[in-house]
């Protein structure tokens, strides 16, 4: 029997630049940057540095029941306000319940609520306390809601490595259809984590941008000038479905998910092992896995947050995977329009991956003003690009705290 | 202040609605909580909490499970309020 084929049918988001997948892509194209600022008066009180992120473009109330803003996370919400985007954009696929997954990554789950019903619990006692805190707060709380949104039964399933998780997910859907257990599987990554406390942490390991003077130019991950990540929010889902199963009902297909490669740095818990030794061996493993060579990769969608350390050490681990053959491949740095997603950033990019094989086109990058040297890519910047007609395939990075590395493949179909 | 079982009821039509987005006018005095208005268990410990908050009264949690239809709750916080 040959190997289960896997394609994607369907994409939905919602993010700091669109309230849905089409808007946000529109934002990309037109180089719009997702910067919003901090009106929130914790950001005074506490005297954050930043006063600034990447805020959703469309309030979750907008679109969701009063009922379920109360019995979801922020996470949560906007999983299935991404999920149910994708399943629609799908065509809505009738389909057995016991054949259709999920996976939802996350990198810090229901962190309002777990604080929230702290504080609640701190200032009025435990009888105020939420009765569905628990199920609200655990980090599988989006791929919970939404396989009971879309009555999913093949199994539910939670990736949590940090800013990897997202990718992660997506490779969780992979292998569920490739191995059988399932004919279409929801998959994709969510964060809500623009709360004072991560927010504080993060500003505390000096990994935000401060530039509060010009929010939207603070992303510029390649440029000399960059000083951290901005924050962001959102969700990112695609269906992932298995190959005759999309042709037999006649579905549109984006793209083929063709791989996933995976590797753990074992060098430091924030760091990235500066040669690249490991993000280097997951791009090359999914490279491999998909059956593809070097020459077959047109473009890469980079992890690229736009700190000083860690785009060098990546773009280190892309000239070590490929060598000379990474001239060839044009790097896309969306971050620097949606800011950085955490759990959401690898399934939001994969999402732009896909569309970008499948329009061949390269977003360029904004705010690389002054390139810097050491970084020695083909880094798409002004105009996006056109990709070559043919057979193309596309790579997709993802890496976060706790040395997770991952690397996706899509491929023209 | 004591309220009427009007009033009441129209309180804790609107904390129903919250928790659970059902109509204020299904919220009726004959209504069974679990087997009309399918409301659980999680989602009565909030309106009972909330109840307590709007109404000023306790009700423990010994009572909840003897507050079987709206109107048996009415009746409770009636009877309860200062």
């Amino acid at each position: 029997m040959s190997e289960r084929r896997v394609v994607v049918t369907g994409l939905g988001a919602t993010t700091p630049l669109g309230g849905t997948i089409a808007e946000t892509w529109e934002g990309i194209l037109a180089g719009r940057s997702g910067a919003k600022p901090l009106p929130e008066e914790w950001v005074e009180r506490y005297e954050l540095p930043v006063h600034f992120a990447c805020t959703l473009a469309q309030k979750p109330e907008d679109v969701l029941t009063k009922v379920e803003i109360r019995r979801m996370d922020p996470s949560a919400q906007y999983a299935v306000i991404a999920a149910r985007a994708a399943m629609e954009d799908a065509g809505s696929p009738e389909i057995d319940p016991l054949r259709l997954g999920v996976a939802i990554g996350t990198g810090i789950g229901g962190v309002w609520t777990l604080l929230d019903q702290w504080d609640i619990l701190r200032e009025k006692g435990v009888r105020r306390v939420f009765p569905l805190s628990v199920p609200m707060l655990m980090p599988n709380t989006s791929a919970g809601n939404v396989s009971l949104q879309l009555g999913a039964r093949a199994g539910a399933h939670t990736t949590v490595s940090a800013c990897a998780s997202g990718a992660e997910s997506m490779g969780t859907g992979f292998d569920m259809i490739r191995g059988g257990r399932a004919d279409i599987v929801v998959a994709g990554g969510t964060e809500a984590a623009i709360h004072p406390l991560p927010f504080a942490g993060f500003a505390q390991m000096q990994a935000l941008s401060t530039r509060n003077d010009d929010i939207d130019a603070a992303s510029r991950p390649y440029d000399t000038g960059r000083d951290g990540f901005v924050m962001a929010e959102g969700a990112g889902v695609m269906v992932l479905e298995e190959y005759e199963h999309a042709k037999a009902r006649g579905a549109r297909i984006y793209a083929e998910f063709a791989s996933i490669g995976m590797s753990a740095d074992s060098h430091h818990i924030t760091a990235p092992e500066p040669e690249g030794a490991g993000a280097s061996r997951a791009m090359l493993e999914a490279v491999e896995r998909a059956g593809l060579s070097n020459a077959d990769i047109v473009h890469i969608n980079a992890h690229a947050t736009s700190t000083p350390v860690g785009d060098i050490a990546e773009a280190n681990a892309i000239r070590r995977a490929f060598g000379a053959d990474a001239d060839a491949m044009c790097v896309s740095a969306t971050k620097s329009m949606t800011g950085h997603l955490l759990g959401a950033a690898g399934a939001l990019e994969g999402l732009f991956s896909v569309l970008s094989v499948h329009h061949r086109v390269a977003p360029a990058a904004i705010n690389i003003d002054d390139p810097d040297p050491k970084i020695d890519l083909d880094v798409v910047t002004g105009d996006h690009r056109t990709l070559p007609d043919g057979d193309i395939a596309a790579l997709n990075n993802s890496f976060g705290f706790g040395g997770h590395n991952v690397a996706l493949v899509v491929k023209s179909v | 202040m004591a309220q009427s079982e009007q009033e009441i009821l129209a309180g804790l039509a609107e904390i129903v609605n919250e928790e659970t987005g059902l109509e204020p006018s299904e919220v009726q005095s004959d209504k069974s909580f679990t087997d009309d208005l399918d409301i659980d268990s999680l989602s009565m410990m909030t309106i009972v909490v909330n109840a307590e908050e709007k109404f000023g009264v306790r009700i423990p949690d010994d009572e909840v499970k003897n507050l079987s239809t709206v109107g048996d709750a009415v009746g409770f916080i009636a009877k309860n309020q200062a």
